[in-house]
């Protein structure tokens, strides 16, 4: 018993170490595995509000060119008005009419693009009906999902992120694949698995395929910007994206409407 | 409370601020980071209790982790060369003039600080992107961002003590 004593009085310091260094390994860890929602996160009351603070000073450098953006959206969106006729559209009852996504906006307090995993924070919460694995885009396309949730804060997992796995496709072809980002830079980014029958070309616009409960299928990504074909099979597709993912602003959350429904009929699938 | 713990306590929150406020916010060719905040580890008084100097890096650390979304990655890079300071120094300073209680980085030999702050920082970011990367297949990538950010921190650390500190 005394020796035990001796033993830790001895070595305290180093036990510690180990001590603290087992809790900094375990939350590595756990921030590394995508199912599991992260105990240290900035979507908390103290660093989120030190961020709210900061970005309603930095808002101010880049307001005229997300007017520019605001407006530039504001045009595409009246031009597709334009075409429909507006008779159709007044009939539409929003509260019968059955719909698949609902659009809401948020704004991003934190942004990204220099690690290896990159997390935004946008400053809308579980109180502004935000839960975990939601759409993040803009106007100029995709963002991120979202993934820890507080009160009136959630982080979100940017697509420049090892763990974000978004299905994606050429917009000429059914052929699915999975975005993954390999660190290299914040312009680019790859997208895998692509079936060896799709038929690619230096230019090609890549967008959201739809086949999954997160993304409505159709939103953009980029543009090819280079691939390699070996024994016929792809890799490395890379992607030039639409979005300047370093400076991101204003965007917009996607609630799945049918979400339960698709992850019931799942369930009741895998039973 | 002394004079010494409020100054130690306003250092603490002050280079967490720093850190996310500025730091964190200086995205060097659009690539480059740097962690000014382990300066505090380098500041910090040797003779001090060892306890709560460890117990003091772990939570600098998860404070930049809460901040930065990066899990513990920066609490362990900074708590492990929280540990392995005095070593470093003693091998660095072979013991002669290692002087505990009067110790200063500007008392010694600007050779021997640089040594000092170049080893620390090195294994820091060695740790933190090791952490951040998490694979053995991209040591390229994590050994070149780790020479790129240190040349950068080190550069600014150095800055920070010219400017902040009194010569002995």
């Amino acid at each position: 018993m005394r020796q035990i004593i001796r033993f830790i009085e001895k070595y305290r310091y180093f036990l510690l170490f180990l001590f603290l260094e087992f809790f900094a390994l375990f939350f590595t860890i756990q921030s590394h595995s995508y199912h599991r929602s992260k105990f240290v996160n900035s979507a908390n009351r103290l660093t989120g509000g030190i961020y709210d603070k900061l970005n309603s000073i930095n808002e101010f450098w880049n307001l005229k060119s997300e007017n520019q953006h605001l407006l530039e959206e504001n045009t595409r969106l009246k031009n597709i008005l334009s075409i429909e006729s507006i008779n159709s559209i007044n009939e539409i009852d929003s509260t019968t009419h059955y719909r698949d996504f609902y659009y809401s906006s948020a704004k991003i307090i934190k942004n990204d693009y220099t690690k290896r995993n990159n997390y935004l924070l946008i400053n809308k919460g579980s109180k502004n009906g935000v839960t975990s694995e939601m759409a993040v885009v803009n106007s100029k396309g995709i963002v991120g999902v979202t993934k820890s949730v507080s009160n009136y804060k959630a982080t979100v997992i940017s697509i420049l992120n090892e763990y974000s796995h978004v299905n994606a496709k050429p917009k000429n072809s059914n052929h699915f694949g999975t975005l993954s980002w390999d660190g290299k830079g914040y312009k680019t980014i790859q997208l895998e698995d692509l079936p060896r029958q799709a038929q690619l070309n230096i230019g090609d616009t890549i967008i959201t395929g739809g086949k999954s409960i997160i993304f409505p299928e159709g939103i953009l990504i980029g543009t090819i910007k280079g691939f390699e074909k070996t024994d016929n099979v792809y890799n490395s597709i890379n992607i030039t994206l639409f979005n300047d993912m370093s400076s991101l602003s204003n965007v917009n959350i996607i609630t799945n409407l049918q979400r339960k429904e698709i992850q019931q009929l799942e369930k009741s699938n895998n039973e | 409370m002394n004079n010494n713990v409020i100054k130690h306590i306003v250092w603490f929150v002050l280079f967490i601020l720093l850190q996310v406020l500025i730091f964190n916010n200086i995205k060097l060719f659009d690539y480059i980071n740097p962690y000014v905040y382990i300066a505090f580890v380098f500041y910090y008084p040797l003779k001090k209790e060892k306890g709560t100097f460890l117990f003091l890096s772990f939570l600098l650390g998860l404070c930049i982790d809460f901040f930065s979304d990066t899990g513990g990655i920066n609490a362990a890079a900074t708590l492990l060369i929280a540990y392995i300071r005095i070593p470093v120094l003693s091998t660095i300073l072979r013991k002669s003039d290692f002087d505990f209680l009067l110790f200063n980085i500007r008392s010694i030999s600007f050779a021997k600080s640089f040594l000092y702050i170049l080893t620390l920082t090195f294994i820091h970011h060695l740790t933190l992107f090791s952490l951040d990367y998490f694979s053995l297949n991209e040591f390229g990538s994590i050994i070149y961002k780790t020479i790129i950010t240190a040349a950068f921190t080190i550069s600014l650390i150095f800055i920070g003590i010219i400017l902040f500190t009194k010569k002995r």
